[in-house]
């Protein structure tokens, strides 16, 4: 789908704003929006640049730089950290061979760490791409991993 | 002790998918019997019931409902279904396992105070809720429970799901109006409160996923009779989410009256692996932390004020003695570093220096003016903050400092030890 028939999804007004920063970004295989995709924003709905920025740059489900075509987020609070024996965030730093923050090479992946996703009681849990995955083991991330990987390929 | 279950009672026993599933059981039949009352009736059953609110700040339902019944022209209804405070899921599984219950709720609550328009603000990160309420909201919409001239009658409410994008502090009232408005979720200054000028200027409700869900139990049983569960502090039934060091961590509805002692030790089967409970964080990061000996409390709200604290949305968070206090506030504080929205210096700020130095804590390199530092900047923070987060963020600081104080004092001569030995 193009931009423009997202854009046109949703009535022209401000309100609309964060919903369809959401959807483009889930659009995009890289998962971030790009200048051009602001100023299209910004003109259809009739608000500055600099309002879109600030919106975009506000919350963290969001993007302004390229990321990878699955993003992983690593929940760190307090249910999940006491209920985690073997150090999700690490283990997953080692499999991917990046830390919390990077992009995997093949782009593929990219590793964040996000806030209680309400999954607290199957901690230590992770969203993928939205998607939740609780009770996590080493065993468990090992082959969640090679399922994104499989389909990708 | 048995759970109490209401708001919970039909999860797993109806499809969520299915309006034919909760209208066989019943729903949407309380809504019938809200559109034969008046709105003053209905407001006088919430008033009677007692029930307060379940987002965390447990301010009267009736009262901000009255408010909004006396103003006239356009107005709104929103659910703050943002959930971010950690240890927190009740209303994921409300809105996942019984969303009609929700809607219903919402209705009767849109036909007593006059609202036409209504939102249910669903955090970025619940894709399954979102998914499952705009699916329930149009089948409730081919039903004619939404729309125009609902149940055949002079009533007309719509429903919109709108999501958040990762923000904690959008769960704060105002903030969350700015975000559904198209801005970043910055607070605004109260007065004017949300039922005289909320979204869009316009005089607004805006209820917790537990609070309005349990808004068809009471006009179906009375408010009288809801008022009668519960303690003499706090009426009803409230949904904790359990989680941490506990054998059987999960969502328990309890009456109010029920003690910490009794949700953790005979519904969450008590500690795992023989290890013993060190510190219990309560309603979440932004609650006390209290020792082992202070769980026969319950959880009222009301008794929670010792520590100047709300049992708040009713988490209840399991710390065992394998953990440290200085690592679960460090991570607590920079939790609140990174959701401060900025708009005011004490958090904006606070929150920085305060992670410093809990980190000294944490390494051992603490001096006794570090810990004055500490206490006062958490002080400063909860009295000159704009919004909720910053007055209720150093909650577990405070707390600790009175129920702890012994590691605080270990941690510094522990350090003094260090420095001398090098
Ligand atoms: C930082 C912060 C976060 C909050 N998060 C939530 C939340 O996730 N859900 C919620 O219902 N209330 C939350 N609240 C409380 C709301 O501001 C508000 O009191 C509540 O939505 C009112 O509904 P109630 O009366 O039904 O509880 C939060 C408050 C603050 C200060
Ligand atoms: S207390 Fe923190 S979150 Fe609230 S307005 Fe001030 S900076 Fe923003
Ligand atoms: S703390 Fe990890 S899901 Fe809640």
């Amino acid at each position: 789908m193009q931009i423009i028939d997202v854009l046109k999804k949703y009535p022209a007004s401000q309100t609309s704003l964060l919903e369809i920063l959401l959807e483009i970004d889930r659009l995009k295989d890289n998962h971030y929006i790009s200048k051009e995709e602001v100023h299209m924003i910004s003109e259809y709905l009739g608000v500055r640049t600099s309002h879109v920025y600030s919106v975009l740059t506000f919350y963290t489900l969001l993007s302004t730089e390229p990321r990878g075509k699955h993003i992983i987020q690593v929940c760190k609070d307090i249910p999940c950290y006491v209920n985690d024996a073997f150090d999700v965030r690490k283990t997953l730093e080692k499999m991917l061979n990046m830390s919390v923050g990077q992009t995997s090479r093949d782009g593929l992946f990219t590793l964040e760490e996000t806030a209680c996703i309400g999954c607290c009681d199957e901690a230590p849990a992770m969203l993928i791409d939205l998607e939740p995955y609780t009770n996590l083991t080493r065993d468990k991330i090992e082959r969640i991993l090679a399922s994104y990987r499989e389909v990708t390929l | 002790m048995k759970e109490h279950k209401l708001l919970t009672k039909r999860f797993g026993e109806i499809d969520p998918f299915s309006i034919e599933d909760f209208v066989n059981v019943g729903g949407y039949e309380t809504l019938k019997k809200a559109m034969k009352m008046t709105s003053e009736e209905i407001i006088y059953e919430v008033e009677a019931s007692r029930i307060t609110g379940r987002g965390g700040a447990n301010f009267p339902t009736y009262m901000k409902m009255r408010a909004m019944s006396k103003e006239t022209g356009d107005m709104y209804l929103v659910c703050n279904a943002d959930e971010g405070e950690p240890g927190n899921f009740k209303d994921k599984h409300l809105m996942e396992k019984d969303p009609h219950q929700l809607i219903e709720g919402m209705l009767i609550s849109a036909y007593a105070v006059g609202a036409n328009r209504g939102y249910i603000y669903i955090r970025g990160e619940y894709q399954s809720a979102v998914y499952l309420l705009e699916h329930a909201i149009n089948e409730a919409r081919k039903h004619g429970y939404l729309g125009q001239d609902i149940c055949g009658k002079d009533f007309h409410f719509d429903l919109e799901v709108r999501q958040g994008a990762g923000a904690y502090v959008c769960g704060e009232e105002f903030a969350l109006l700015e975000s559904i408005e198209g801005k970043p979720g910055r607070t605004r200054v109260k007065p004017p409160f949300p039922t005289e000028a909320g979204l869009f200027m316009k005089p607004t409700l805006i209820n917790n996923v537990e609070t309005f869900s349990t808004l068809p139990h009471i006009i179906e049983m009375s408010g009288e009779e809801y008022g009668k569960l519960g303690s003499s502090f706090a009426s009803g039934t409230k949904l904790i989410s359990l989680s941490g060091n506990v054998k059987h961590k999960g969502l328990y509805e309890v009456e109010y009256g029920t003690t910490i002692r009794q949700v953790i030790e005979e519904l969450g089967g008590g500690v795992s692996n023989g290890q013993k409970i060190n510190m219990v964080q309560l309603g979440g990061a932004c609650g006390p932390i209290i020792p082992e000996h202070l769980l026969d409390m319950d959880i009222d709200n009301e008794r929670f004020e010792i520590f100047n604290s709300k049992m708040g949305a009713g988490a209840i968070i399991v710390i065992d003695d394998r953990f440290d206090l200085f690592e679960i506030l460090l991570r607590t504080m920079t939790f609140f570093a990174h959701e401060s929205c900025g708009k005011c210096a004490p958090c904006r700020e606070g929150h920085i220096q305060i992670v410093k130095l809990l980190q000294k804590f944490y390494d051992t390199k603490v001096t006794y003016k570090d810990y004055e530092s500490l206490v006062s900047l958490a002080n400063v923070i909860h009295e000159t903050a704009l919004c909720g987060l910053g007055q209720t963020s150093t909650t577990s600081i405070l707390a600790t400092v009175e129920f702890f104080q012994y590691y605080y004092q270990q941690r510094i001569r522990q350090s003094e030890r260090r420095e001398w030995a090098l």
